[in-house]
């Protein structure tokens, strides 16, 4: 019984397993020290995670994998551009490109959407395509159109004639680091105010319409928040938090503490109001939580986490995106995401807008995705202007599908465990390819194949299941068609 | 009047009217400035021969009923290997053959690439076409990443495989095959040369490639008579109404798989004309888009994703490759910085593309 | 039941579709809470006056409709779905309208989910609210347990029985608040015989609860069992509406069918045949065809030579899957014997090879080559089949246009096909010359038996006659052996020696063309089989 349990498992997690051994195998070949590449995998989670977290919402509402996030990725760099020519810096600088991004990349969202509400079933390649043809539009507006048509003077950025912006434009001195370095008490701070302020403009809202409010709930969460933020004040806990950077060693002791003290609360909360405490559940929970922090003391990966620094505010945009992706599906909006993304003939004959909702989703994928390259950006400190945004749909979507997502089913956790599975092997392979064949290049080009062939394999398959299914459907159809009879 | 107009739009297409406006539009401001008018005519003939092999690839595809073919890199993997084991073989300069005629040496080289190109990619393609059956009904999907993983596989493949040349592989110690190898010693230009000559007019001379030009109108030759035999209008039928094909007792899948390996074939022999015209085989991710750029060729003839004809053919690759060839010197007349002929190309072919993809509507695919 | 109170009242609808007539002036007229049947071979109009009732863009974007419609004795315009819902009007699909991926209650709620407020939606709007999945369980709990299905409303829809599926579909339509009527498009086609009672007796529930129903179905034995009441459509044609209570099965039967003083063919041609009953061109043998919608399941029969023979039936119930079986284009099993030698159903283009030809029903479909030109379209299937029209060069066997091209305008000018000349393509023909295309090819074949399923669907009177005579000329000249798919009655009557009735996927029995319209309304109901069935002619 659970012998087949496992075998299943396995069989319907294969590419995730196949993948696994690929990156244990591939870091044991190539030889490098953990620290290295437990470093190098985090700075690159924090850098790609939220691209492919942006691919998410259009695999539900059905129009599969978006390779026309690169759409998403060309409004964040032409903001950059704007707000590097313009001066703006640090965290500033970087929400106002993210405020400049976002009406940019909702207009191309819905340009998207109206042009794949035109090739429904063809998303896939005509994103492709897409990605390819407004490459030619960016292309001619930042080699032509700056400078050419739109007067920039700025030396810095442009090529020494006037016309065009140059390869590479360097964001060292504007938004590099921008996000990854904000202070865990800034950030603290700026909760705080930010939680004051949503509970007082519901309250209000509430009070203007007319409805009840729970004064008693909003005074305790109130009193919980000041609590908090003055426990900031603390000298111990202000030097703690004052620093940009979070220790790998320090997070997962947080995290450990925080699952034991979470489940201790919600042990209370449900003897308080007699429901029922999945007792199994928190249990297992607390285990991992001593378990993992008991590794903390093996000293190898001591000297791992001790080593390795987390930019906290990049994670926690990562966290608040995979929360918003879950969020989102609770919705109306999202459960019609959903019933259009199964059934678009449901989806219809239920009342719901079929092109709207796919409009929607589309420009959701597009400002996320903007969202990503500007967090991408950021991280990695220099912006090559015409090459940034190229692979950014091919290397998020390989995640994707590495992480076992698929054409029509797309999870947080598939993303995240893709996005690990994928920049591991990214980081291994070049090396690995040099100790085992006395190559780089050989890795190199593996890791390219690996990312072209998951995608492939990933259509096929779904292609493959795809067949067997319409001859039945186009059938029934024919059949069934109310207008058939009457129109011939 | 209005009705005849619009009637003479549908029947050409308004992606073609457009285009030959666009190119003659070109054509008129390259002679307007007194442009070498002659010479980017002789250079228009010469990319129309080069290219045209490629974008024949495209017509026993669509009428299969696989539909565009983006993975005609499958085929251009096998001609790029038997391009690869002539210069290893030196073929073109074995002192016997070259004692005849260095042309004809050439020849014999080039023939025997294509001989290994056609066998390999028939291979190639059989195993795609088998592939091809079994995701009907999302092939451009499958066909363009199944097309870009074999380029990469390739890319594996060219470090590795054990050639010895000098001429192919790189130079002190590095690992591997070149990224461009000349085939100044192997058969450059080879076509082109063949029966060359000039049309001498009062402003200029017209340069015909006759050699080219005949290879490229022979192989158009041999598909057009293909799809006029009892095999060519089964795999019409069985791609244009797969029920009707097999109401007339004609095995559908088998029609795909011998339209998918003769798309895949075609695409083998495509590439070596194409190389020979350049000078240079260009390995590694040289030949990733040559998919698109041929696909974008036949639907600016006028082709859709369920109908190709030779015509199309010849006509979307003249237009295409003029212009290319026309853009640049023009375009360059205006905004002399920067090279804007890959812009170009970028928002021509895939225009187009996405063009006919929205003009299926998708849904009717289904 | 208050006779006075009508729920649904449609009056002298007419709807015309770029011309044709396809209702003229239709009653259709409802109780609260009564079972009424609506009953009409296939044409007859149902669908369109459904589709009318439920304000499908399909009648509103081909020019509307005359006539009045009432709910609960008030006037009303119904030009959306949206519409039809508001009022209360719901329907149970043949094809099932659910997902799979999702569990009994999103699929019940689905379109309607039930959602509390939150900050963001107060500002963003209702699409941004919280989805309650409590509370759309204890409607989903509510709906299901009102129509007497055990299920949990949290299991996915994925793998349930096919009778489940219907349940679901009917809890969702129970489920709308404001449900007055309910319309079930042929319910138990794909229902087991057991899920079909279950099913009857949902509805008899339902009904009790004071909402009325619609039930559209062939089977009058079901019709007998559950409906108080029916009304009767023909040709567009209101026939009759009755009280199930003092009819007949064979009255109404008769008033089904119907039969029309309308002469197709002219009895000119000499018929001197000499038909003998053990000289078979066609022998089934518990042949089974699974072609999807048309289920042949195990049909015996024996088709003589040099005979005209028909087979008739409601649509679905598998006359269409006997010819589409034989010629291989759906998987079939069992025995077929052509002139005695029996085919290999598993070898495709077998039955061309043994002088089979077929004319299929779905003319656009699998009939034409619409792209192609006439000339192609009528050649295509003699080349590949007997090496027709081609010149041998060497190996190489190329298209002989000259011979294609003769010949076509030969077939052009012996089945008089209308045209600006035999390059013309094939989709840009009316159906009735399409036909004729369709005809030409499958004769350009030289058959020695000849299927031609639905041969004047779609087609008007004219051409209609032409064919039908063509095929009599055929059989009384050139001894083609001729078998007649039809769904239309009067053309299986007016030319055919013996007329098959399939249904439910078997033989119900052979009737001669003047048999009486009680026996061929009782054969095509499936009340037939009740009465013991058998071989009559």
């Amino acid at each position: 019984m659970t012998k087949n349990k496992i075998t299943s498992f396995l069989f319907e997690n294969k590419v995730v397993v196949l993948f696994v051994f690929l990156c244990i195998g591939g870091t044991i070949a190539s030889g490098q020290s953990m620290n290295f590449v437990v470093s190098e995998l985090l700075t690159r989670i924090a850098r790609n995670s939220f691209l492919v977290l942006a691919l998410i919402i259009p695999v539900l509402a059905g129009l599969g994998l978006n390779f026309g996030i690169v759409i998403g990725a060309m409004a964040a760099q032409i903001a950059i551009f704007f707000t590097t020519h313009w001066g703006f810096t640090g965290v500033g600088g970087f929400l106002l490109t993210a405020l400049l991004s976002t009406p940019l990349a909702v207009f191309f969202g819905y340009l998207v959407g109206k042009l794949f509400n035109n090739m429904k079933g063809a998303e896939m390649i005509g994103g492709l395509v897409l990605g390819y043809f407004t490459d030619g539009l960016y292309q001619l507006f930042f080699l032509f159109i700056l400078g050419g048509v739109i007067p920039i003077d700025n030396p810095k950025l442009m090529i020494s004639t006037g016309v065009g912006v140059k390869n590479t434009i360097d964001l060292k001195d504007t938004i590099k680091y921008s996000l990854d370095t904000v202070p865990m008490l800034t950030i603290i701070e700026f909760g705080f105010y930010i939680a004051v302020a949503v509970m007082v403009i519901s309250a209000v809202v509430k009070l203007a319409k007319k409805q009840e409010v729970n004064w008693k709930r909003t005074a305790v969460s109130l009193v919980g928040l000041v609590v908090v933020y003055a426990l900031t004040f603390l000298p111990a806990v202000e030097q703690f938090l004052s620093s940009d950077r979070l220790r790998l060693l320090n997070a997962v002791e947080l995290a450990c503490f925080g699952t034991l003290i979470w489940q201790a609360v919600k042990f209370a909360l449900c003897k308080a109001r007699k429901t029922d405490w999945p007792r199994n559940r928190a249990i297992a929970a607390c285990i991992v939580a001593v378990v993992v922090y008991a590794l903390t003391y093996v000293p190898a990966i001591y000297n791992v986490m001790v080593y390795v620094q987390l930019p906290v505010l990049t994670y926690l945009c990562i966290a608040a995106l995979c929360f918003f992706n879950t969020a989102l599906m609770k919705t109306r909006l999202g459960q019609n995401m959903r019933t259009v993304g199964q059934s678009r003939v449901v989806a219809n004959a239920a009342g719901i807008n079929v092109d709207r909702t796919r409009i929607i989703a589309m420009i959701f994928s597009t400002v996320l995705a903007s969202w990503g390259q500007l967090i991408f950006l950021q991280n990695v400190g220099t912006f090559s202007t015409y090459g940034a945004h190229t692979q950014v749909g091919q290397f998020a979507i390989a995640s994707l599908v590495v992480g076992g997502a698929s054409v029509q089913k797309a999870t947080n956790k598939q993303a995240i465990i893709g996005v690990i599975l994928f920049h591991t092997l990214f980081i291994v392979a070049p090396l690995a390819g040099k100790e085992l064949f006395g190559n780089a290049m050989i890795g190199e080009y593996f890791r390219v194949f690996v990312s072209y062939g998951v995608i492939a394999m990933s259509l096929a398959m779904h292609a493959w299941k795809k067949v067997v299914k319409p001859k039945l459907e186009a059938n029934a159809a024919a059949g069934a068609s109310p207008a058939g009879e009457a129109a011939q | 009047m209005r009705d005849n107009v619009k009637g003479v739009v549908r029947q050409v297409g308004l992606p073609r009217i457009i285009i030959g406006g666009f190119f003659l539009l070109l054509l008129f401001t390259a002679s307007g400035f007194g442009m070498d008018l002659m010479q980017i005519v002789s250079d228009i003939i010469r990319r129309w021969g080069m290219y045209g092999v490629l974008a024949l690839a495209m017509v026993p595809a669509v009428q299969c009923g696989i539909g565009l073919n983006f993975g005609i890199s499958m085929g251009i993997v096998g001609g790029l290997l038997g391009g690869l084991i002539v210069i290893e073989w030196k073929i073109a300069e074995m002192p016997s053959l070259v004692a005849i005629h260095p042309l004809f040496a050439m020849w014999v080289a080039i023939l025997i690439a294509i001989v290994i190109g056609v066998v390999l990619s028939t291979g190639i393609g059989w195993l795609y076409g088998l592939l091809l059956n079994r995701v009907k009904g999302s092939e451009m999907t499958v066909t363009t990443y199944v097309g870009f993983s074999i380029i990469a596989f390739m890319n594996i493949a060219w470090t590795v495989l054990p050639f010895k040349s000098g001429e192919l592989i790189f130079p002190n110690a590095g690992e591997g095959l070149r990224n461009t190898i000349s085939l100044a010693s192997s058969y450059s230009g080879v076509m082109n040369n063949t029966f060359k000559f000039s049309i001498k007019l009062p402003f200029g001379a017209i340069e015909i490639p006759t050699g080219l030009l005949l290879f490229f109108f022979l192989m158009c030759l041999l598909v057009w008579l293909f799809m006029r035999s009892k095999t060519g209008a089964a795999m019409s039928a069985a791609g244009a109404n797969p029920m009707f094909a097999q109401a007339s007792g004609i095995n559908v899948n088998r029609m795909r798989l011998i339209g998918t390996t003769l798309s895949t074939v075609i695409a083998a022999v495509g590439i070596l004309v194409y190389a020979q015209g350049f000078g240079f085989m260009q390995l590694y991710n040289g030949p990733m888009m040559m998919g698109f750029t041929s696909v974008a060729a036949v639907l600016i003839g006028g082709a859709s994703a369920t109908r190709a004809k030779i015509s199309h053919v010849l006509i979307g690759t003249f237009l295409y490759q003029g212009i290319m060839a026309l853009g640049l010197p023009v375009i360059n007349l205006f905004i002399p910085e920067g090279n804007l002929s890959e812009v170009m190309r970028l928002i021509i072919s895939n225009g187009i593309i996405i063009y006919a993809l929205a003009q299926t509507g998708g849904e009717s695919r289904d | 039941m208050d006779p006075t109170r009508y729920i649904l009242k449609m009056e002298n609808i007419v709807k015309e579709y770029s011309g044709n007539r396809v209702l003229k002036g239709v009653n259709l007229s409802v109780h609260p809470g009564e079972i009424h049947a609506l009953m009409g071979e296939n044409g007859a109009g149902k669908s369109t006056l459904m589709n009318i009732l439920f304000g499908m863009p399909v009648i509103h974007g081909t020019g509307g409709f005359e006539g009045s419609i009432e709910v609960d004795g008030q006037k009303v315009t119904i030009d959306t779905p949206l519409k039809a819902m508001e009022l209360g009007i719901g329907m149970v699909h043949q094809e099932f309208m659910l997902i799979p991926g999702f569990t009994v209650t999103e699929n019940i709620k689905v379109g309607r989910e039930i959602s509390h407020p939150t900050l963001l939606s107060r500002l963003a709007g209702r699409s941004m609210e919280l989805l309650d999945f409590d509370m759309m369980a204890r409607d989903a709990r509510k709906a299901l347990k009102t129509i007497g299905l055990k299920v949990d409303e949290n299991s996915l829809v994925k793998g349930m029985p096919v009778g489940y599926m219907q349940f679901i579909e009917i809890a969702r339509e129970i489920d709308k608040t404001g449900i007055q009527l309910l319309v079930f498009d042929e319910p138990t086609a794909v229902l087991t015989e057991s899920e079909a009672a279950r099913l009857l007796d949902a509805m008899r529930t339902i009904a009790s609860q004071g909402i009325a129903i619609i039930f559209i179905t062939h089977r009058l034995d079901e019709v007998m069992e559950v409906a108080d009441s029916m009304t009767i459509l023909r040709d567009g044609e209101f026939v009759a509406r009755k009280e199930i209570a003092g009819s007949s099965v064979v009255e109404i039967a008769e008033l089904m069918i119907g039969r029309k003083v309308e002469k197709l063919v002219d009895d000119t041609l000499e018929d001197n045949r000499i038909i003998k009953e053990d000289d078979l061109a066609v022998r089934l043998r518990n042949f089974q065809v699974a072609m999807p919608g048309e289920a042949v399941k195990g049909v015996d029969l024996e088709i003589r030579k040099g005979e005209i023979f028909g087979i008739g039936g409601l649509a679905g119930q598998g006359k269409l899957g006997i010819p589409n079986g034989i010629m291989g284009l759906y998987p079939a099993e069992g025995e077929v014997q052509i002139f005695g030698e029996t085919l290999n159903l598993k070898r495709l283009g077998e039955a061309l090879n043994h002088r089979v030809a077929f004319v299929s029903e779905d003319r656009r479909g699998v009939g034409l080559l619409l792209e192609e030109s006439i000339e192609q379209n009528i050649v295509f299937s003699a080349m590949q089949v007997n090496n027709k029209f081609l010149k041998k060069y060497g190996w190489f066997r190329l298209y002989d246009a000259k011979q294609a091209h003769d010949w076509s305008e030969e077939m052009v000018k012996r089945l008089d096909i209308r045209c600006t000349g035999i390059k013309q393509a094939a989709g840009r023909l009316s159906g009735g010359n399409q036909q004729k295309v369709c005809l030409a090819r499958a004769l350009t074949l030289g058959p020695d038996v000849l299927f031609v399923s639905e041969p004047t669907r779609g087609i008007d009177i004219g051409a209609k006659k032409l064919v039908l005579e063509y095929l009599v000329k055929l059989n009384r000249e050139e001894g083609m052996t001729v078998i007649i798919v039809s769904s239309e009655l009067v053309e299986l009557r007016s030319i055919s020696d013996r007329i098959a009735i399939i249904s439910d996927g078997k033989l119900a029995c052979i009737l001669k063309p003047d048999d009486s319209d009680a026996e061929y309304g009782l054969a095509m109901s499936g009340a037939y089989k009740k009465k013991g069935g058998g071989e009559h002619a």
